[in-house]
């Protein structure tokens, strides 16, 4: 597996240079919004990736609590850690894309609002994760995962449920897009879902070498007494 | 042009500072563990 990794991430590197080049030129251009509109190659797979980080994190959430596999509860510290920075990504390119489009920065629309609240929702998971030192910490942790969950599917179909500001979805939703334009965003989401993935390797590596440090030094300091004795 | 540029910017703004907090926790973590090796000699 570690020889794997090297090759990953430079296949991971070539795919997002290649992913770059066909949103930025090779994407036709939009006919109302122009240039700006090529935001939308990063916003919305970055919120697909978030939604789908979020969802393995509400599994790894169930299979902890059901199994208490200490393997379940690390995917789950991942995954909500990952999920913040692509739902933190979501957060900045929407305004910057808002702001020419809309004339506004920001609006308390039900999307936007319910991708503001999913993003504290899992800051006050890595916050709790973080902070708490009660032996109970993974089992609270995996019930506010499961509420937070809840969120995904509401700022999914927000934009059909209420009249919002927000264009509607480009998978299920009325809006249409033409066959380059969509060809252009399966490669850059390809592209994230690739880099997510490697992230996610990485950062579940870390988790795995701390908790083993941590079990060394909770051993150690239990026979230290002995030993000095 | 420019809030195109802005948006891609802060994406890979955001990638590698949460890309560089990693290494340095895995550092740091690094250098823990050398510390347990030389303790138990």
């Amino acid at each position: 597996m570690r020889r794997a990794f090297p090759i990953f991430a430079l296949l991971t590197a070539i795919l997002l240079s290649y992913a770059l080049y066909e949103a930025l030129v090779a994407a036709p251009t939009e006919q109302t919004m122009g240039n700006v509109q090529r935001i939308f190659y990063y916003h919305v797979p970055s919120a697909w990736t978030t939604f789908l980080l979020f969802t393995v994190n509400l599994v790894a959430s169930l299979w902890y609590l059901i199994s208490r596999s200490s393997k379940a509860d690390a995917i789950a510290i991942v995954t909500a850690e990952v999920g913040v920075v692509f739902c933190t990504v979501v957060l900045v390119t929407g305004p910057l894309w808002a702001r020419p489009v809309w004339g506004i920065w920001w609006t308390w629309d039900v999307r936007l609002t319910s991708t503001l609240v999913l993003w504290l929702i899992y800051i006050s998971y890595l916050m709790l994760r973080r902070f708490s030192t009660s032996g109970q910490t993974p089992v609270l942790a995996a019930a506010l995962a499961i509420f937070g969950a809840l969120d995904i599917p509401l700022v999914y179909f927000s934009i059909w449920i209420f009249r919002t500001q927000h264009p509607q979805p480009v998978i299920g939703g009325g809006g249409s897009i033409d066959s380059r334009m969509w060809h252009v965003l399966l490669i850059n989401w390809l592209a994230f879902l690739c880099f997510a993935a490697l992230i996610c390797w990485s950062r579940y590596r870390l988790e795995i070498l701390q908790r083993e440090l941590e079990e060394t030094q909770a051993l150690e300091s239990l026979l230290e007494p002995r030993s000095s004795r | 042009m420019n809030f195109l540029y802005a948006a891609y910017t802060a994406t890979w703004v955001i990638h590698i500072t949460y890309l560089a907090i990693l290494v340095r926790r895995y550092k740091r973590l690094q250098s823990e563990i050398e510390e347990l090796k030389k303790s138990k000699g």
